[in-house]
């Protein structure tokens, strides 16, 4: 399987095809179609609720219970399996072994997918401990801690195992994944139980804040940055046939990537009443930031050279290309509203939501779904059932995000502008918040279509995707047609 | 393939050296990924413990009485941090739209804090006292009856559902262990706080003819919207009077602050 893959592989000797697990891959990958088409629905519901209130029905699902519900299925529920799809996939061919244990890799797999369920329960039900991606009510945080434990010891234990030498680029940005968000989540869920579904962090105010901001910075960090840079350095080299451009870039970006990355969460908290040397510091590391996240981009890009003919045609690769190009972007931009007087702007406004979007759906959608076409054929030995259908989504999520992110940048900047607009009487000039709020509403709308056509794209994958798996059942017998 | 390329630009040193050193030894890898991702996060958290770098300490902030707990919880449960905000930062603007900045000490008791990280709604950071408290029920009812535009969803709900005095005493217990100064714990004290506090906001709506009880939600709800930014607003302005002979000039931003909140209203 592997060593078909291109011809430059010396990977496997042929012959030999060694022992993989790949039933974990496929049910990962599974999950990952499922919850990925649930959170963005909740996505497209919630931008609904912004511009129709009477979308808001009952206690269950307005708006206040929904977001969360939203940003937990799309981060840990989607990027979460996208993830172990990929790390599962990858690791045992990097390391040319199979997973440690398959029992712990399926505890991995079925706790993972209830503590997802019972985030679905919970959340609507309005059990929250109330911070951002880190709502989940205190026993379930137990659960994670468990389950990641799990993966941990089946990670390092494969790693232990490896039939190489040598850790490749990929191994390091998963293994930052797995110790960081361990450290993350442990620490910023300490908390004091009242009652089954209620706690009290350990933490109190501005402490919390940065503790909690230190943890949210980070997730996007170590759960949307640095594994799918991990899928990068496999999956990109793997689709465009191509060795990654530079092993010292890669070095340098990482260490520096990881070490920068930590610091950077006061960002979160400019002009609040955090300590001033509290926010320097974050505003200073974050707009450090840029160079090492730059380096992972031209890294990423320069890895096509010479295959530039291909990304015209290949939905795979020009969704990865789309995908570095957000990830260079939204970590441009990133950098430039950590500036104190750009954040007094951006802060608070729909500014915040484009850039979150255009690194969410531009970086980890795209970089997803391409590594997702890639693989499925391969993993079920079947050609894509309709690759026309994988181009259409290609243009109907790249629209989708323009349509997105510049409504919602348009929108932020608008009401930045507003909310502080001042006139010649020292007045405030638009003293009515609602008025604000009320020219919003085309920008608002428009997030709704981009939006939609995020989601069409993504389900015409899920229908793709069922249709080329359930032809592999049908045509058991017939030798593969892919080489893998 | 992709692998191999690892092999082919050793040429540095310190290429060479991470590869022997490094990626050829996992555990060694594994140790200097954790060391890097520790530095920042110690160097960032542990200071704030301290009283001099950390956030400005104030001992005249008392902690919020059970019904405003209560409300609290259900400030957290209905997820309304998710559209507003309790944090005016210190711009021109937001001091003539919402009144004094807030303070570092004024979240001494926020457990969890709820600054929020958007304005789908104003900041409600000062609110308190803002409008009678017939307002909140009403809007809380039906916010398009008094804000015709609104986003923001009903709770209705709010006005019939009731508080448990056990859970809220679940709630103060666990804030006593982590340090909040409470005169009691018992069922029968948290009870007794409530109902004084709770009948006092039923008697501010009855006599506006709106009808409830003490352990409704909307009650709860209440308490905490109207306590909101009321206790740093005095704490600032004692400040301020004390320090007014000496340096009547200086009170600049705060003063003009305080005024401006004033004309919100
Ligand atoms: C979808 C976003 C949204 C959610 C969720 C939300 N609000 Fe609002 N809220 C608004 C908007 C918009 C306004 C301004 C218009 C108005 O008065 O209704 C507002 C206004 C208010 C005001 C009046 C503020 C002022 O200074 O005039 C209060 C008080 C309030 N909300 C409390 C709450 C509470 C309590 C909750 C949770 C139970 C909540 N809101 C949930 C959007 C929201
Ligand atoms: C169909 C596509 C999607 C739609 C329509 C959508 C819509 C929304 C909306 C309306 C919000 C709330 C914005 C606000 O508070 O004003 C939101 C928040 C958020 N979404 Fe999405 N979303 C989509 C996909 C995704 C994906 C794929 C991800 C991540 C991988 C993501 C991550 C987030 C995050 C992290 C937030 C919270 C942002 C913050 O707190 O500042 N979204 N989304
Ligand atoms: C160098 C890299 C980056 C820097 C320095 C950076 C900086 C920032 C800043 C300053 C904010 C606004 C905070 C505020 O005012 O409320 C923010 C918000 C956010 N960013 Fe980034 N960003 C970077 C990359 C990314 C990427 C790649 C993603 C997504 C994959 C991302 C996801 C988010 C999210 C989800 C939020 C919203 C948090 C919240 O308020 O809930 N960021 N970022």
């Amino acid at each position: 399987m592997e060593s078909s893959s291109s011809s430059v592989s010396t990977a496997t000797p042929v012959g030999v095809t060694p022992d993989y697990d790949d039933r974990i891959v496929k049910m990962f990958f599974t999950a990952t179609v499922i919850w990925g088409i649930v959170g963005m629905l909740v996505g497209v519901i919630i931008a609904l609720q912004l511009t129709f209130w009477q979308a808001n029905l009952g206690p269950w699902l307005s708006f206040g219970r929904l977001r969360p519900l939203h940003t937990n299925a799309v981060i840990f529920a989607f990027a979460g399996n996208v993830c172990f799809t990929g790390i599962y996939h990858s690791m045992q061919r990097l390391l040319k072994t199979r997973m440690f244990n398959d029992t712990l890799s399926r505890i991995h797999f079925w706790g993972w997918q209830l503590i997802i369920v019972s985030a679905a329960v919970t959340l609507p039900l309005g059990m929250t401990q109330s911070k951002e991606y880190a709502e989940l009510i205190w026993p379930i945080d137990v659960a994670i801690t468990l389950v990641w434990v799990v993966f941990g010891i089946n990670f390092f234990g494969t790693v232990a195992r490896r039939k190489v030498q040598h850790l490749y680029v990929a191994i390091w940005f998963y293994m930052s994944f797995v110790i960081t968000i361990a450290v993350l989540h442990i620490f910023n869920s300490l908390a004091i139980p009242a009652t089954l579904f209620r706690s009290y962090p350990i933490y109190t105010g501005l402490t919390d804040a940065l503790v909690q901001w230190w943890y949210g910075h980070n997730a996007v960090g170590f759960f949307l940055t640095t594994p799918f840079l991990g899928l990068m350095y496999y999956y990109l080299p793997r689709a465009a046939e191509r060795p990654v451009y530079s092993y010292r870039l890669s070095i340098i970006h990482f260490w520096a990537l990881v070490f920068l990355y930590i610091w950077a969460g006061p960002h979160h908290l400019l002009f609040s009443a955090l300590p001033d040397w509290a926010q320097t510091l974050g505003m200073v590391f974050s707009i450090m930031l840029i160079a090492p996240s730059w380096g992972g981009m031209l890294n990423g890009l320069l890895t096509l050279r010479g295959a530039w003919d291909r990304v015209r045609t290949d939905p795979v690769l020009k969704m990865m290309v789309v995908a570095v190009s957000f990830y260079g972007m939204s970590t441009f931009e990133g950098p430039m509203m950590s500036i104190r007087a750009v954040n007094g702007l951006a802060h608070y406004t729909n500014w915040v939501i484009g850039h979150v979007h255009s690194g969410a759906l531009g970086w980890v959608g795209m970089m997803s779904f391409g590594m997702l076409y890639w693989l499925v054929p391969r993993l079920y030995k079947r050609e894509l059932w309709k690759p026309q259908w994988a181009e259409a989504h290609f243009w109907l999520a790249t629209i989708g995000i323009v349509l997105y992110t510049v409504a919602m940048w348009a929108a932020g900047l608008m009401e930045g502008l507003q909310w502080r607009a001042i006139n010649d009487a020292g007045q405030l000039a638009n003293p009515i918040f609602l008025d604000i709020t009320a020219r919003l509403q085309p920008f608002l709308l428009l997030r709704v279509v981009g939006g939609s056509m995020y989601l069409v794209g993504a389900i015409m994958m899920g229908i793709n995707f069922w249709k080329t798996v359930r032809g592999s059942d049908e045509a058991a017998q017939t030798p593969a047609s892919v080489t893998a | 393939m992709t692998e191999n390329n690892q092999h082919e630009e050793q040429g540095s040193a310190y290429g060479r050296f991470h590869r022997r050193v490094l990626e050829g030894k996992a555990v060694v890898f594994a140790v200097a990924t954790t060391v890097a991702i520790s530095i920042g996060g110690l160097a960032e958290i542990i200071p704030m413990f301290s009283a001099s770098l950390g956030p400005e300490r104030s001992e005249a902030v008392t902690p919020y009485t059970p019904l405003e707990v209560a409300g609290r919880d259900l400030y957290i449960r209905e997820g309304c941090y998710t559209c507003h905000s309790q944090m005016v930062r210190p711009m021109r603007a937001e001091l003539l739209r919402y009144g004094e900045w807030s303070r570092a000490w004024e979240y001494t008791y926020d457990r969890p804090f709820l600054l929020g990280s958007r304005r789908l709604g104003p900041d409600l950071q000062r609110v308190g006292g803002k409008y009678p408290d017939a307002w909140h029920y009403d809007h809380m009812e039906d916010p398009r009856a008094l804000s015709p535009g609104s986003i923001m969803p009903a709770y209705d709900w709010m006005l019939t559902d009731r508080v448990e005095v056990a859970d809220v005493t679940a709630s103060i217990r666990a804030l006593s262990t982590a340090g909040h100064p409470y005169d009691g714990d018992s069922e029968e004290w948290v009870r007794a706080e409530m109902e004084r506090q709770g009948g006092e906001i039923v008697a501010n709506l009855q006599s506006a003819g709106r009808e409830t009880t003490w352990d409704t939600e909307i009650v709860a709800m209440i308490a905490y919207l109207q306590r909101l930014g009321v206790e740093g607003r005095q704490i600032l302005q004692q400040q301020a009077t004390a320090s007014a002979p000496e340096a009547e000039a200086s009170s600049t931003e705060s003063a003009a602050a305080a005024q401006a909140g004033g004309g919100d209203r």
